[in-house]
């Protein structure tokens, strides 16, 4: 029974969640703020399949999240909203739908990821960061040619879905799908990586010669680690689409992959826990730097000197993040986990879950 | 005619730009294996560091004519620039070197830093854009059907100037010797007792440089700066130094001018908008082609 | 009346024609010939830089043949990838350890059967009855495995944690867990003292008769081949130069010369 604790525990914070959207216990701002920690999740498990499990430094991690993003956009506008004529289907099925919707751009994120992972076959470490580097500039670059799906103005309407989910019965939707898909996410991902067929990868990354005599089909586990990876991230850019309502290439670029890069090598590589545990602490951090009355702490010292400084905090924010890294690089480059699991640092934890 | 000649040399001086930029990234990678990304930066902060030091020569205070501050501004900004980069790699890179960390640990550190040069910039400066002063004044030729400008030129010039100096020293001198030396063993060279941390300065004093160089270049032809301007620039001076074949100064030369080409070509053709994603596309069917880079020497591993 | 009797002659583990293996303007082989029958325990002997690592490279798949045909019991392998060379029962150690040091031993063993394992990524996600089954079963034989090489103790130890002739025992079981009818062993004695070294001929031979397994031997330390080879195969500059039993090949004029010098200087 203690066995269960941990699904338990993860249950009843779900619900918990849900109750207090509901019931408007906890506002709209910190509903987002959860939604958010859930993206990020998604967003840093994902790329440390690939960049932790794996090995290899990818930079691009945000393209996956954007097709995954704009494809869901435009589905769901034609199902739902007006943009493009009529809805296609009946308001009653979004439902059903959406979650549909949302692993759709999850799978043509998945089959673009090719364009990563087959140079990955020839490739070294750092030719691989600029093809991934330049494939997050090529797919930005592409839709902000599309002038039908807005080009660089940007693409709006899924909030019609969300009215029509809303209509349906009126709790915080967006708010149940991403805790659906965030633990959809850490359970794939954790299923795959434990089995012996997902330590494939980390033969790979370990000793790629070594992996390949010792018969693991070295490209194809390669296609498949990155297509899961993609995968992930594109259902993480269509629950983002449809929270914000508005998607515009810019919030998909090498900023956002250097997000999810922060929160891979902050946990540390290969381990799962790490990627929750620092998505939860960069969220964390990103809130409490908005916050300008916590800047205009942190900075006093030097507005003490210039006084007719006013950074603001949204600039601030960025230049402490990267520090952060910085430092952490300097002084525990193996992230908070190292390649190891919560349960691997605190054996007695481990009678509390059982994975199977 | 004059088309294709005009639009050639637009591509020479755009293509100087990117090969400047790249020398410094091909440059510390030769030496280092490590792709500085912070170097897109250090180009902004050289344009920068020039806006500030030609402002303040040809300013009240000082006073000195634009020709007689331009004449200054150039070592000032590549030394100032230069001591930026070496900077860095006290403070952030060599730690880690000498920790023996793992060269991916470095590599993010670069991108960090970047980053961080970026927002202070814009926390420090602001987000209104800055106006280079002219310094020197432009002079217009015509040739034919084709329109020079004397700043077009310079930068063309700089470019192969640096370039053949930088083949001098990596080839002719000790120092170069040296730093090709490391580049193929890093840990026998303090046993042959040249100094490594004392080489990899010098490396990054060339690269910052010559980076600072091509910011203050950069922004006499195009005077307004902004705090990302070494964003693009670095990402895409970068792939075209790998497309060249990292490690190698003629890759990087011949890379640079091979992206101005594709770019203007792409505009002179399409639309604008659809530069970036040509230019992209092109590096990485090279890329895919020959993984190593067009001069690069494909690396193998012993099995 | 005399019957003629139909031989069906065996299929060779491994056939070798005419190997030749240009890299550039270096030929690093050349017209190399092997035929290995079942049951066979073989050397392949020869200065540095001979181009014995190369051969195996060939054999393993990791470079395609510039002329010449390989093939591991009877099929040929060109064009082949190296874990499917690895499939059709060919399996082989390295020169340099190359084990998988952040796994644990256990998984070194059950990874090594990646091929074999016989369910797909969906079914891994969702645990399938079939998926189940099949790590029982893996998981059974690579412990059955690591008992019989007495390595059982040290299941979930890290490789890097053991003592290095630990090591080099643990990546021949792992060769070995495929069930290969080849077995290319690329300098197993290499870093071994002599102590060590004594214990893996008794390893190697041991191993021989165990299991149904033909052996291909690259080495140095001349005692542990001579002790163990049948035959052994001499090249040097890609090319073969000497082969025979132990005792020819030892005192070959040709071979002194390879690894001595020319005795007339």
């Amino acid at each position: 029974m203690k066995k269960y604790t941990l699904n338990i525990v993860l249950i009843i914070l779900a619900i918990g969640l849900l109750f207090a959207a509901h019931f408007r216990v906890i506002d709209g701002y910190i509903q987002i703020v959860v939604m958010t920690i859930g993206i990020n999740i998604m967003m840093s498990t994902s790329l440390n399949l690939v960049n932790g499990n794996m090995g290899e430094f990818t930079c691009g991690h945000a393209a996956f999240m954007c097709i995954g993003a704009y494809v869901s956009s435009i589905l769901s506008v034609f199902c739902f909203g007006t943009h493009f004529g009529e809805p296609l289907l009946p308001a009653a099925s979004v439902v059903i739908i959406f979650p549909i919707i949302v692993l759709i751009g999850g799978v043509v994120a998945a089959v673009s990821s090719l364009l990563v992972s087959i140079p990955s076959f020839k490739t070294r470490d750092d030719y691989l960061a600029i093809i991934s580097i330049a494939v997050n500039y090529m797919i930005i670059s592409a839709i902000q040619n599309m002038d039908f799906i807005g080009g660089s103005r940007g693409f709006q309407g899924m909030k019609d879905t969300v009215w029509a989910m809303i209509d349906i019965f009126d709790g915080p939707w967006m708010l149940f799908w991403v805790i659906n898909f965030t633990i959809f996410t850490v359970w794939v991902i954790r299923r795959f990586i434990s089995s012996t067929y997902g330590k494939g990868v980390n033969a790979i990354c370990q000793d790629e010669v070594a992996a390949e005599i010792m018969s693991v089909n070295t490209n194809k586990i390669k296609i498949i680690n990155f297509m899961l990876a993609a995968g992930l991230a594109g259902c993480a850019g269509g629950l983002y689409a449809h929270i914000v309502g508005y998607v515009n290439p810019q919030s998909f670029n090498i900023l956002k992959s250097t997000e999810a890069l922060v929160m891979v090598y902050l946990g540390g590589m290969g381990s799962l826990s790490g990627a929750i545990m620092s998505a939860i602490i960069f969220t964390g951090l990103l809130e409490v730097l908005r916050s300008q009355a916590i800047i205009d702490v942190l900075v006093s010292p030097v507005t003490f000197v210039f006084p007719d400084w006013e950074p603001s905090a949204g600039v601030i924010k960025w230049v402490m993040i990267p520090l952060l890294l910085i430092i952490v690089m300097q002084f525990r480059s193996e992230g908070i986990m190292g390649n190891r699991e919560l349960g691997d640092v605190f054996p007695k934890l481990k009678k509390f879950y059982r994975f199977k | 005619m004059d088309f294709i000649i005009q639009n050639i040399l637009n591509a020479m001086q755009w293509g100087s730009f990117y090969a400047l930029i790249a020398l410094g990234y091909t440059l510390v990678y030769g030496v280092l294996r490590l792709i500085n990304f912070a170097h897109g930066d250090i180009f902004m902060v050289g344009a920068y560091i020039s806006f500030f030091v030609a402002s303040f020569l040809i300013g009240p205070i000082i006073g000195i004519s634009p020709l007689m501050a331009f004449a200054i501004t150039v070592p000032l900004t590549m030394i100032l620039t230069s001591l930026v980069g070496v900077t860095l790699e006290r403070i952030a890179y060599r730690p880690l070197r000498r920790k023996g960390a793992h060269r991916l640990y470095v590599v993010i550190t670069a991108l960090m830093a970047g980053l961080v040069l970026e927002y202070s910039n814009l926390a420090v400066l602001g987000a209104s854009r800055l106006k280079f002063p002219e310094l020197i004044e432009k002079q217009i030729w015509h040739v034919g059907g084709v329109t020079l400008t004397n700043l077009k030129v310079m930068v063309i010039v700089a470019a192969i100037v640096v370039f053949l100096f930088l083949q001098w020293v990596v080839t002719r001198t000790r120092v170069g010797m040296a730093m090709r030396a490391i580049s193929y063993d890093k840990f026998a060279i303090p046993l042959m007792g040249i100094p490594i941390d004392r080489i990899i300065v010098v490396t990054f004093v060339l690269g910052s440089g010559f980076a600072g160089l091509a910011g203050l270049l950069f922004a006499m032809s195009y005077p307004v700066l902004e705090p990302f301007m070494g964003m693009l620039i670095g990402w895409k001076a970068f792939i075209a130094a790998v497309v060249g074949g990292i490690g190698d100064i003629k890759g990087a030369f011949v890379g640079g001018f091979l992206l101005g080409f594709i770019e203007v070509g792409v505009v002179s053709v399409f639309p604008s908008s659809y530069r970036d994603l040509f230019a992209f596309t092109i590096l990485l069917l090279i890329l895919w082609v020959k993984p190593s880079g067009l001069f690069g020497i494909p690396q193998s591993t012993k099995i | 009346m005399a019957q003629t009797q139909i031989h069906t002659e065996p299929t060779p583990v491994l056939e070798v024609r005419d190997l030749t293996q240009r890299f550039g303007g270096l030929t690093a082989v050349k017209d190399f010939n092997v035929k290995l029958m079942p049951g066979e325990l073989s050397g392949l002997i020869g200065p540095n830089g001979a181009g014995k690592t190369t051969v195996f490279n060939l054999v393993s798949g990791f470079y395609q043949p510039t002329e010449g045909q390989i093939l591991v019991d009877g099929t040929p392998t060109a064009g082949l990838k190296p874990h499917k060379v690895t499939a059709l029962g060919a399996a082989r150690t390295f020169q340099n350890i190359r084990l998988w040091n952040d796994m644990t031993v256990l998984d070194n063993i059950r990874v090594a059967q990646h091929y074999q394992l016989g369910y797909s990524f969906f079914q891994a996600v969702v645990r399938s009855k079939h998926y189940q089954v099949r790590e029982e079963q893996v998981t059974k034989e690579a412990e059955e495995l690591l008992d019989v090489f007495d390595l059982k103790r040290h299941a979930e130890e890290l490789p890097k944690n053991l003592p290095y002739g630990t090591q080099r025992k643990l990546e021949i079981a792992r060769a070995l867990s495929s069930h290969p009818k080849l077995l290319l062993l690329d300098e197993p004695a290499a870093g071994l003292n002599s102590a060590d070294a004594k214990e893996l001929i008794r390893l190697i031979r041991w191993i021989h008769e165990t299991f149904d397994v033909t052996i291909w031997m690259i080495e140095h330390h001349m005692d542990v081949m001579m002790e163990l080879c049948t035959q052994i195969k001499v090249i040097d500059f890609g090319e073969t130069i000497a082969e025979g039993s132990a005792e020819h090949v030892r005192n070959h004029p040709a071979v002194m010369t390879a690894y001595l010098g020319d005795e007339n200087i």
